[in-house]
């Protein structure tokens, strides 16, 4: 694993709560694939701006920069918050026992 | 049950449109998130990992089939088709959109239901024993005390911005199934020595950070003071309950620093004071009397015991035999039954159920249970009016639709929070954890062999899933690798018997986890001597046995 | 610091708040002091001529004025921020167990949401710090016609009302609030008839 500086910048969406990463292009994303990711603090400090001032543009709720861990091919969420943020929960289909029944 | 008057509709009707303009400020922008933010919890919104969670209020944990319909109707059309049934009775639904949020709340109106006080430092829902007015070894139906207690506290001017959240539970039953020791304040219908009905007071009850079992402070107080009584413990911890430090303002932490003595006599001293100078609060006789005539029993016309036929049926059905034995209660009227129906298949999450499922039980409870339901606080469903000549129609319609697990009260019971796959406070994830345990315990056979078994597990500190109180208690803990951990305690219980679980040693890892609760469960059931309960064992035999099996490869 | 008093807004504040260790004015001027001032200093203020009033802070314990409510024309609460509810309480026990008939304002941080509850609680005046405070207030009264609760007002709770099954619960400092209320900020409440029958879902 490397230990390279790599963070993105979520948060959730006003009108729907949905979970949103800052894109490259300066939208924002539902997929955490889209996502930009800060090399260095000083990118991190200018990304992390860009969500507060869509969070004053009321788009946005709480955005905060989270870390990402992992070879640059197959990057993910270094903690398990952000991964089922990212994914969902794992609790396979809440309708999983309908089948059985 | 109680049915809303024009009133009651009213008063929730103008809350919806107060939150309605509310929720338009906030998406125009004239609101702030931190200014908003009050404003919805207070109408059950919260804003989780993936989506807003709305919690809806189930007062005191009974629904009619219209309100269960109206609740599947909301699962369908605002959330992914399903709900969440949660300890303290209510229902939960993890995908709401804040702009349909008010919506929502006026479906719920129009079925006589609402989100209010289900956050907030406010009176949160008030709990009872899920078999009310229907169970054998009831004294007293407590749920007209607990609708007096709804209104009385909805909008309370004065008790609205507490130092932190307040719950209050009442029990009418010898065997306390609401766990009042566990409670903000703790009600309990007790005969007095001269023959009246009156309640036994307790403060001080909670989990969270620093559990405490609640502690008496009137043996015996009459009815007609309920409200009054209440105010003075409510104004007591108002005026003096610690605002400087979020974990110590519950007022089990002012109980624990003025002593339980004290305590009582300021809130004697109020109490009288109340009546001296007249601002009690009043509640007419007549209207206690409509409240209480609205729980009036409903009997069956043709109340039939199941006589040979039911024997016959769970002789030729083992299934349904073991889900007579464990789903099954005790009803106070002869030929009549009380049937709890498990949110807890082999590995599902604990209480999900479905729109589809929420329709079926909406429609047995049409067909066989006077249109009633419960929810309960170990996130189950009762039907409680039912007649033992429909029990085995009734089990099978619930297998229909994957309901008739019968492990009611068995190590797959397992109460669980949401934990980490939708909380925003959570350590850890809960659910899974239950899953695995559930499927490590499948087989009905050994279920039934190892008996009566609480696990209960919660992703965080703050015990939404009462791990303090399992015979087996499991809490969600960070470890020190960023892992999730799962610290294990022993010997708890929520009922007249309470008792605060003990930790038994070093967290265990997930994977660890469903090992160390199978090695307890199997130290237990050689250590039993005939009938003893997971208590009685522990208490017999201390922790030394449990700590041994389960630590033995740590000492080698 | 605009002012809600008797359902209007007040014009001219005849009160001054006085910080401690301030001079007092020389003429009769109304002053309200801090609780520490007035036991510090209970003799010279009450040889005054002119009105007295307190300011408790919230965590002030109301039964130090037990014995001085005849002499106090005014108490005012203090709401340190908004999740802060002792003085509703407060406002409760000058009320009701010490019989307090005077002004009783609301001080601080006095938000548009809670106006209704101070006022079911026994306030009677507000410092409301925005400019629409009369809107604010005349909203604020008007976003519940019913209530279930007893409390230090005069509004027929819902119990009341179904026992009586009387007129709609308009009490009386409502309707004074309605006519105050020239601009129709707020749309009217719905209206109520507890004969209406029950109502079954």
């Amino acid at each position: 694993m490397s230990d390279a500086f790599r963070k993105a910048v979520t948060a959730n969406r006003l009108a729907d709560g949905a979970v949103v990463y800052l894109t490259a292009s300066g939208g924002w994303s539902t997929e955490i694939d889209d996502c930009r990711i800060a090399a260095d603090e000083g990118e991190a400090a200018a990304m992390l701006a860009l969500g507060e001032e869509a969070a004053a543009r009321q788009l946005l709720v709480g955005p905060y920069l989270f870390d990402l861990a992992g070879d640059d091919g197959a990057l993910r969420p270094a903690r398990l918050r952000e991964a089922i943020r990212a994914r969902g929960p794992t609790t396979g289909s809440s309708l999983r026992f309908q089948a059985a029944g | 049950m109680y049915q809303y008057d024009v009133l009651d509709r009213t008063i929730v009707a103008e809350r919806v449109s107060q939150f309605r303009d509310q929720t338009a400020r906030r998406l125009a922008g004239e609101l702030a998130e931190d200014e908003f933010r009050p404003l919805r919890l207070m109408n059950g919104l919260y804003l989780q990992l993936h989506a807003y969670m709305l919690r809806v209020a189930i007062p005191y944990g009974t629904l009619s089939s219209g309100q269960m319909r109206a609740l599947a109707g909301i699962a369908r059309r605002f959330d992914k088709g399903y709900g969440h049934f949660t300890t303290r009775q209510n229902i939960q639904y993890n995908w709401v959109k804040l702009e349909e949020a008010p919506d929502i709340l006026a479906a719920l109106a129009e079925a006589g239901m609402h989100a209010i006080q289900t956050s907030g430092n406010c009176i949160r829902n008030t709990t009872t024993d899920q078999f009310a007015g229907a169970a054998a070894d009831e004294l007293e139906d407590p749920r007209p005390w607990c609708e007096l207690i709804r209104q009385w506290s909805t909008f309370h001017p004065e008790f609205s911005y507490l130092p932190r959240k307040f719950k209050i539970a009442v029990s009418g039953a010898a065997h306390d199934r609401a766990a009042v020791a566990v409670h903000d304040i703790g009600l309990h219908l007790v005969r007095s020595g001269e023959g009246n009905v009156g309640f036994r007071v307790l403060v001080g009850g909670g989990l969270g950070r620093t559990p405490r079992l609640a502690r008496a402070i009137r043996d015996f107080l009459p009815k007609r003071d309920l409200l009054a009584y209440l105010e003075a413990i409510m104004r007591v911890y108002n005026l003096h309950g610690r605002r400087d430090n979020i974990f110590k303002a519950r007022i089990k932490i002012l109980v624990d620093s003025l002593g339980t003595e004290e305590f009582a006599r300021q809130v004697e001293g109020e109490f009288r004071a109340m009546h001296e100078f007249g601002y009690a609060p009043e509640t007419s006789p007549a209207e206690i009397a409509r409240i209480t005539a609205q729980f009036a029993d409903p009997v069956h016309k043709r109340a039939e015991a199941g006589g040979e036929t039911l024997d016959r049926q769970r002789a030729e059905n083992p299934d349904f035999d073991r889900w007579v034995r464990t789903n099954v209660a005790a009803h106070k009227r002869a030929g009549q039954a009380i049937v709890t129906v498990s949110l807890k298949p082999v590995g599902g999450p604990p209480g999900d159920a479905s729109a589809e499922q929420m329709d079926a039980i909406a429609e047995l409870a049409d067909r066989y249970s006077f249109g009633e339901i419960r929810t309960t606080h170990a996130q189950n469903l009762v039907l409680p009016h039912v007649r033992e000549a429909d029990l085995f129609a009734i089990w099978q319609a619930l297998g229909r639709h994957g309901l008739a697990t019968a492990n009611l009260g068995l190590v797959s019971d397992i109460i669980c929070c949401p934990g980490l796959d939708y909380c925003n406070l959570a350590n850890t994830r809960s659910i899974p954890v239950a899953q695995r345990i559930s499927e490590r315990f499948a087989d009905a056979g050994r279920q039934a062999e190892i008996g009566p078994l609480a696990i209960k597990m919660s992703g965080c500190i703050n015990a939404c899933g009462h791990h303090h109180v399992g015979d087996i208690g499991l809490l969600g803990v960070d470890k020190k690798d960023g892992g999730e951990g799962y610290q294990m305690t022993l010997g708890g219980r929520a009922d007249e018997d309470g008792a605060l679980g003990a930790i038994i040693g070093r967290a265990f890892s997930s994977d660890e986890v469903v090992d160390a609760v199978e090695t307890v469960v199997g130290t237990y059931v050689a250590n039993r001597r005939d009938g003893e309960d997971f208590t009685a064992t522990y208490r017999r035999i201390g922790a030394a046995p449990f700590k041994e099996s389960l630590y033995a490869a740590d000492q080698g | 610091m605009p002012l809600i008093r008797d359902n209007d807004l007040v014009a001219q504040d005849p009160w001054v708040r006085v910080d401690d260790g301030a001079a007092l004015p020389e003429d009769g001027t109304p002053v309200i002091v801090s609780l520490g001032r007035w036991r510090a200093e209970r003799e010279t203020l009450d040889g005054r001529n002119g009105r007295l009033g307190v300011v408790l802070k919230a965590g002030d314990d109301a039964a130090e004025l037990a014995g001085d409510l005849e002499r106090l024309s005014l108490v005012a609460l203090e709401f340190p921020k908004f999740s802060d509810g002792r003085a509703f309480s407060t406002a409760r026990l000058l009320r009701g167990r010490y019989r307090f008939r005077g002004e009783l304002r609301a001080v601080g941080n006095v938000m548009r949401d809670q106006l209704l509850f101070m006022h079911r609680c026994g306030f009677d005046a507000y410092e409301v710090a925005r400019d629409d405070a009369l809107e604010a207030w005349t909203g604020a009264l008007s976003d519940f016609s019913a209530w279930y609760q007893t409390a230090a007002d005069d509004r027929r709770t819902a119990a009341q009302q179904r026992g009586e099954c009387a007129a709609p619960p308009l009490s009386q400092s409502r309707a004074r609030i309605r006519a105050n209320a020239a601009a129709a900020s707020a749309p009217p409440a719905p209206a109520v008839s507890c004969c209406a029958g029950d109502w079954a879902y």
